[in-house]
């Protein structure tokens, strides 16, 4: 049986050409960009949630906070982007040390109430604080040149630096899932207390993984605030949080190539509703379809609610579970039963 | 021959995937003390869980005299005159020893209960304790309490799951002393029972289970005759 | 208002913010309680609780503004519709999820706070729709050492008493007992003959009309929105985590304290008010991690 929920390394590879071609065959680099950062972020996310089995409704904070301290530190202190996105990171990996260390103290439900509590906290002071720019964010963040040399201001050369990061970041994610440490994970998500009982700390495997996840989630949110020049509010607001679950929830859980699907899906959906919106008012001259922009929500909310009820292993877990099937054929039948939800159930309820 | 208060035809049942019962057939006459007597795992359990709905899917014939339940919703299978002592008791710790006495409520289209005055005297421990959180009262005064309850609302068919189990001699001779007495007033009771010696002067028929299905039914009279078996099955 | 015959302004103003923090802390201890009472039995941290608040308070102006009825229509009225509402959602929707894990019910009450939050804003925007205090309840009333505005003190009050008429029905009555063995076991008191998925359904329905009805109390203090439910649902949020979901009282009492810590903190450190909640939900994760009145569950 094949535990690892993955598709053919050849699929990759042609995704990967797919986006080293993507600014010649007419997409938009920066829209791209923007697009990899998500699915990083995602990615990021999936690790705690798909694999470890923990929700955190707080990832905002890294995605955000880090943004605006490496906003802060290529505009402010002038540091050069590699720095920057270094600053970012560890900024992210702070975060997630120090929710982490308080959160993992409960379990299940409270442990996704407490990250979305923490984040909250850290919005209040993004709010507040005089070098995040408030409600008008922090702007004007240089693309500066990459170790003092490359340009990053041509966008094609900022595309694939990116391209590079994203892919590295990508790569490490699929390395530690499969290590013995993401073992040890999925062994953590399928059943904590034999977990416990084999002698594995689990606290400090879960904390270590939160703190993976915040950083790469810092780097996707330092990699935007570098490819926009801007980190805003909307970036550690919660509802930042809610979009990785439903990318991470769309795509797929516990699946490798679920997040970069869930993510572009996402993406998509929320660029392509404005510009219906305007579309609409435009040709009809009706007030209302302007603020279809803010049907945003009720998309997402819709979405949230169907995937929950009927769509719970996504995209990329349903394909998934049809090739698997049809490979295996009637007599194989696979080890969790063909209804295996993608978050443990917790007991006979 | 009147109607069985409780005939269970090829009863399969499964938890998830497991498939746990593996056609049960058993019958119970009004009146009678039967007891399921089994290895842990056999199925005992499984069985009466299963006629309450407490099961995952099952497949085959339940019906309470002479009424087919097997396909209701749990919540309506009580009404059908059913009172149910779990194994492990299920004494509501959020809730007061009285409150707990007065949980199950009255059974629709059953005769009338006990009244509360008729149990207070039955089991004097449960009136001196009544307003004990539940689960502050001993074992043996939580078994009872579990007993008294069911008797409350009218139901005539009592399904007991090890309702001896744990408790120092004293209690269980006198749960053996009120089984006789609810014997001796009409009332049909299944149990499943671990403790040999407890069942086997108060029950009138014996089955035995095995994986998931009957193995071995006689009666009373044949007891004596049975016991070189049921050594083997059950190492008793 | 320049009336205070005090040497001692402060006072006053700390009065009036304690008396605000009370206001704020009846609305956390009805939401909270609300939260707790819909786990307790469906294990189910219905994200919805804010736009259920929310909607109360929209109703409420709607209510006005276009059918006429007054405050005190809606004060029945809104908590009836939403409670009709959140039955027929728990029916049709929230059902399908018991067996799975509770992490998606959070994901589904979510979806559902982005659907009620989204259509309300498409129709009403995000600024404020302003209701006015109803007569017989505007106005202060002359304490000596000071003025209380009635309407404070009404919703003070009336969240009070519906508090402990709540935690009255679940804790001292038969009906309650229902509750409360039913969130132990439900399936043993279902095979009692006790009608179980329905006690759910009126439980979850119970719950969001009281969040309604908070919000109906909430229309004329705080400025009516369809955000208004979102940052709310969050500091309940803590709250919850501060106070643990074991007990009715322990969330009514949690509630009122924390209400009562961010009124004071607005005036002795007010930059700090938004957060003060927060910081008292890490203060207590360090010390007692299980919540002050909570049972691991």
């Amino acid at each position: 049986m094949n535990p690892m929920k993955q598709i053919t390394p050849i699929a990759y590879r042609l995704l990967l050409v797919v986006l080293i071609a993507a600014p010649f065959l007419g997409a938009y680099p920066v829209f791209v960009m923007k697009l990899m950062c998500f699915a990083l972020f995602a990615s990021a996310f999936n690790l705690l949630l798909g694999y470890t089995g923990l929700l955190s409704f707080g990832h905002a904070a890294f995605l955000g906070g880090s943004a605006y301290v490496a906003g802060h530190a290529m505009k402010v202190w002038g540091l050069t982007p590699e720095l920057g996105l270094l600053a970012g990171t560890l900024a992210g990996a702070l975060l997630g040390w120090i929710f982490g260390l308080l959160a993992i103290r409960r379990q299940g439900i409270y442990f996704a109430m407490i990250t979305l509590a923490l984040a909250q906290m850290l919005f209040f002071i993004a709010l507040r604080a005089p070098f995040t720019g408030g409600e008008d964010g922090l702007q004007g963040v240089p693309r500066g040149k990459l170790f003092g040399v490359i340009d990053l201001r041509n966008d094609l050369a900022m595309y694939y630096v990116l391209l590079v990061i994203v892919l590295a970041a990508f790569l490490l994610i699929a390395r530690t899932i499969r290590s013995p440490f993401g073992q040890v994970l999925k062994g953590i998500k399928e059943n904590e207390p034999r977990a416990l009982s084999l002698g594995y700390d689990v606290a400090r495997y879960k904390l270590l993984a939160f703190v993976i996840s915040a950083a790469l989630s810092g780097l996707a949110g330092s990699l935007k605030t570098l490819v926009l020049g801007f980190a805003t509010l909307s970036d550690v607001h919660w509802s930042a949080s809610g979009q990785v679950i439903l990318m991470t929830l769309v795509g797929g859980l516990g699946t490798l190539s679920g997040p970069l699907v869930g993510a572009s899906v996402v993406v998509v959906i929320e660029n392509k509703i404005g510009e219906v919106g305007q579309l609409l008012a435009g040709l009809t001259g009706i007030e209302w379809p302007h603020s279809l922009g803010e049907s945003v929500t009720m998309v997402m909310g819709a979405l949230f609610v169907i995937c929950v009820l009927a769509f719970r292993r996504g995209i990329m877990g349903e394909v998934i579970d049809f090739a698997q099937k049809r490979r295996q054929g009637r007599w194989g039948v696979s080890q969790n039963g063909s209804n295996q939800p993608a978050i443990r159930s917790g007991g006979v309820r | 021959m009147s109607t069985p208060a409780l005939e269970i035809k090829d009863l399969q049942a499964w938890y998830g995937e497991s498939h746990v019962l593996h056609g049960v057939d058993l019958v119970v006459q009004p009146g009678e003390v039967v007891t399921l007597l089994g290895r842990n795992g056999a199925g005992r359990t499984t069985t009466l869980r299963a006629i309450l709905g407490l099961t995952g899917v099952r497949k085959g014939s339940i019906k309470v005299n002479g009424k087919q339940i097997i396909g209701m919703a749990t919540h309506r299978i009580a009404h059908h005159g059913i009172g149910y002592c779990p194994e492990e008791r299920g004494i509501f710790a959020s809730l007061s020893c009285e409150e707990n006495l007065l949980l199950p409520p009255a059974l629709t289209g059953a005769g009338k209960g006990m009244s509360m005055t008729d149990i207070y005297a039955m089991f004097p421990n449960l009136a001196e304790r009544r307003h004990s959180q539940g689960t502050r009262l001993s074992g043996g005064e939580q078994q009872m309490l579990a007993l008294a309850r069911i008797l409350r609302t009218g139901a005539r068919l009592l399904l007991l799951d090890e309702i001896s189990e744990g408790l120092a001699p004293v209690i269980v001779q006198a749960l053996a002393r009120m089984i006789r007495m609810l014997k001796n007033q009409g009332y049909t009771v299944v149990m499943v029972e671990q403790n040999f010696r407890f069942a086997a002067p108060l029950a009138d028929r014996f089955y035995v289970m095995e994986n998931g299905r009957v193995v071995e039914a006689f009666g009373s009279a044949e007891l004596d005759g049975k016991m070189p078996v049921l050594n083997e099955l059950l190492g008793v | 208002m320049d009336l205070f015959n005090l040497p001692n302004p402060p006072l006053s103003a700390l009065l009036s913010q304690l008396l605000l923090g009370l206001v704020n802390g009846s609305f956390y201890a009805i939401l909270s309680l609300g939260l707790a009472v819909i786990f307790g039995l469906l294990n189910v941290i219905n994200f919805a609780h804010g736009a259920m608040f929310m909607v109360g308070a929209v109703l409420t102006w709607m209510g006005l503004a276009y059918f006429n009825a007054g405050y005190w229509a809606m004060l029945v009225l809104a908590p009836a519709i939403v409670g009709l509402f959140g039955m027929l959602t728990e029916r049709l929707l929230l059902r399908w999820i018991y067996k799975l894990d509770h992490l998606y019910g959070l994901l589904l009450t979510l979806g559902f706070t982005l659907l009620v939050e989204g259509a309300f804003r498409s129709v009403y925007g995000v600024s404020g729709l302003t209701y006015d205090t109803p007569d017989a309840l505007s106005g202060a009333t002359d304490l000596g050492f000071m003025f209380l505005p009635n309407y404070r003190a009404w919703v003070v009050v009336v969240s009070l008493g519906i508090c402990f008429v709540t935690w009255f029905l679940i804790e001292r009555t038969r009906l309650g007992a229902y509750l409360r063995a039913g969130t132990e076991n439900p399936r043993l008191v279902e095979a009692f003959g006790v009608n179980v998925p329905l006690m759910i359904t009126l439980t979850y329905g119970f719950g969001v009309a009281l969040a309604a009805f908070a919000g109906v109390l909430a229309a004329p203090v705080i400025q009516v929105s369809p955000l208004m439910g979102q940052n709310l649902i969050i500091v309940v949020f803590a709250i919850v985590v501060i106070g643990g979901m074991g007990s009715i009282m322990g969330a009514i009492l949690t509630g009122l304290a924390l209400g009562v810590i961010e009124g004071l903190t607005k005036v002795v450190y007010p930059e700090a008010s938004s957060t003060v909640v927060f910081v008292v939900m890490v203060i207590v994760l360090l010390i007692r991690p299980a919540g002050l009145f909570g049972t691991q569950k």
